[in-house]
């Protein structure tokens, strides 16, 4: 089958069919097929160098795919660059974190919000009115949605200073800021310890129900994984091995496989 | 003193801002007509003001975007050109006449800013320092030998327009309008792509565009400097916009704050002024000069001011929260990162 002029506008919030990406002679991705719906929740896992970062990285158009076809809320992402593909309604953080260390943490939400602002760029040298209540209406936003992990109080630390698991969280709520239809966590508990994890197993849920988005995550912590996910793909060698309920991965042989290697009968 | 919610207003900002403005340039008046400063150091002050604006303007593509341009006295050179050939050309009454030459110094120079970032700005780091030194030199060679810029005798018998005044007035505009840039939607972008590309493009900012625009922006004020330059002189010289002022232009950033319009402002006239007030050291000069950067570098390598920016009420009201809180005397000094 051919998806490659498809341009049906799908009930699915992001459609991937036949996706693929080689790095010179090694095939990162191959096949790679998934279907989000609204507000559902996904998890992506595999062992390390699956292709799961990859395949963030194609669905912002971080990486041209060799192969394959992205719909982002009905758009096809073909050729497009990362900026354009975030005003389609999708937005991430990074495994890394890739946040604006040396400015403040509300102006971190700030710089999100830009294209949630319209004023020019002379009514912003002049001063206009319109600069002054654009401006005030984002500080408010910005707030609120800091609150969402309650760091409506960190505002005005730069965001570099922040401990570890705050620099995840603040990753985010930037991401939201964008007000996104699909959110693409990837590794959003490396580094936090349980009670951390299980809040912001928590957080997760309440962020798609206050903000009717769909979820995809990529993770290590199978707590983490298995206890929010609707829906689970495994990752190996560029293909998908494996995808079911929490219930159906947790028992399959091919994942179990993938993940602890193969029991030699001797 | 003001009271308590006073200096937390913005309007109430702006007004003791413009009010600290219009002191600073009438106690400059005094003091020229006074003959407090005399006429030599009063002249001083207008490559002082022009350096401020190189300054600033330089650091808004260095310390706010990221980038390292080495091309900055080319725009200048772009500007200073257009604007003087220009007002040779026109005859019109100096009021209108010189703003108008500024201005189109300042577009010609943006566009010539255009123009070079669309290729350079591809690159990063040392590569796009040395595609815009090249950039910088071709700009020199091509004014050599043209006809109309005076080749390599100059352009000659521009009318001097700049005076004290104008310059003033054009060093707080620019100062006015690129700090007013940076804290908008569309500075926080450019400070951004500093801070990490990626993640910018991520949130759905075009990083290319707001490249351009922090780009021609900083070209269109080298652009006015040159402009205000050309009709300080009178006459221009090809020569003068080497790489050498590129660098000096670079030092001044450096040596202020990268990120800090302040520091840029402070640094271009400390360094205007030095090799000024050096000079009755004749020939030692020059090592004092470099003697005091190599020695700011190594104690200070952030810069002066680092990224800290100066805010009047900011100051006023730690000074306030000083003497409320502690019970000594005011002798309140800022402990800025």
């Amino acid at each position: 089958m051919n998806h490659e002029s498809v341009q049906n506008n799908s009930a699915y919030i992001l459609d991937v069919t036949n996706l693929g990406i080689d790095f010179g002679g090694l095939q990162a991705l191959d096949d790679f097929n998934i279907q989000v719906k609204d507000r559902e929740i996904v998890g992506l896992i595999g062992p390390n160098g699956a292709g799961k970062t990859t395949i963030f990285n194609l669905l912002t158009s971080v990486y041209q795919p060799s192969r394959g076809n992205i719909q982002v809320t009905g758009r096809s992402t073909k050729g497009k660059t990362p900026h354009e593909v975030s005003q389609f309604g999708i937005a991430r953080t990074f495994q890394n974190i890739r946040l604006f260390k040396n400015i403040s943490v509300i102006d971190n939400v700030k710089i999100a919000l830009h294209n949630g602002m319209k004023y020019s760029m002379l009514s912003a040298i002049l001063r206009l009115p319109s600069y002054w209540r654009e401006e005030k209406a984002a500080t408010k936003l910005a707030l609120e949605l800091l609150a969402v992990f309650n760091m409506q109080d960190l505002a005005d630390q730069p965001a570099g200073s922040l401990p570890y698991g705050a620099q995840r969280r603040l990753e985010i709520v930037r991401a939201l800021a964008t007000n996104p239809k699909v959110l693409l966590l990837d590794e959003p508990a490396a580094g936090m310890n349980p009670s951390e994890t299980a809040e912001l197993m928590s957080t997760i849920r309440d962020i798609r129900d206050q903000f009717n988005m769909a979820i995809v995550l990529i993770e290590h912590d199978m707590s983490l994984v298995m206890g929010i996910c609707e829906r689970i793909l495994v990752l190996n060698y560029g293909l998908i091995i494996a995808q079911g309920t929490p219930e159906e991965i947790k028992n399959s042989p091919v994942v179990i496989e993938a993940y602890l290697g193969q029991q030699r009968g001797e | 003193m003001k009271k308590e919610g006073l200096l937390n207003k913005t309007w109430f900002r702006y007004i003791l801002n413009a009010a600290c403005i219009l002191l600073l340039f009438g106690l400059i008046s005094i003091l020229v007509s006074s003959g407090v400063v005399n006429r030599y150091q009063a002249m001083i002050l207008i490559p002082v003001g022009y350096n401020i604006i190189l300054a600033t303007s330089l650091n808004l593509a260095t310390g706010f975007l990221g980038q390292l341009p080495l091309g900055h006295a080319g725009f200048m050179s772009v500007g200073g050109y257009a604007s003087a050939l220009f007002s040779m050309a026109v005859d019109w009454p100096a009021a209108i006449e010189f703003p108008v030459a500024l201005l189109i110094g300042g577009l010609v120079a943006a566009v010539f800013g255009m123009i070079i970032g669309l290729p350079a700005l591809r690159l990063k780091g040392d590569y796009l320092a040395i595609i815009t030194l090249g950039f910088g030199e071709i700009i020199r060679v091509i004014i050599l030998n043209l006809k109309f810029t005076g080749g390599a005798f100059g352009l000659r018998g521009i009318e001097n327009h700049t005076t004290l005044t104008s310059t003033f007035v054009w060093v707080v505009i620019s100062l006015f309008v690129i700090f007013a840039l940076i804290k908008s939607r569309h500075g926080r972008a450019i400070i951004a792509i500093r801070e990490n590309e990626i993640a910018t493009e991520s949130v759905g900012i075009s990083t290319t565009y707001y490249k351009m625009v922090a780009f021609s922006v900083s070209a269109f004020f080298a652009g006015i400097a040159g402009g205000l330059c050309a009709h300080y002189l009178t006459l221009l010289n090809a020569g003068d916009f080497g790489f050498m002022r590129s660098v000096e232009i670079l030092v001044m950033v450096v040596l202020g704050g990268m990120g800090s319009i302040i520091g840029s402002v402070v640094a271009a006239i400390v360094l205007t002024l030095l090799p000024e007030l050096l000079r009755g050291f004749s020939e030692y000069r020059l090592i004092i000069y470099s003697l005091l950067l190599v020695i700011m570098m190594i104690f200070r390598p952030s810069g002066l001011f680092g990224r800290y920016d100066f805010s009047l009420s900011n100051s006023l009201l730690k000074i306030k929260g000083k003497i409320t809180n502690s019970s000594r005397k005011k002798g309140a000094t800022h402990h800025e990162s």
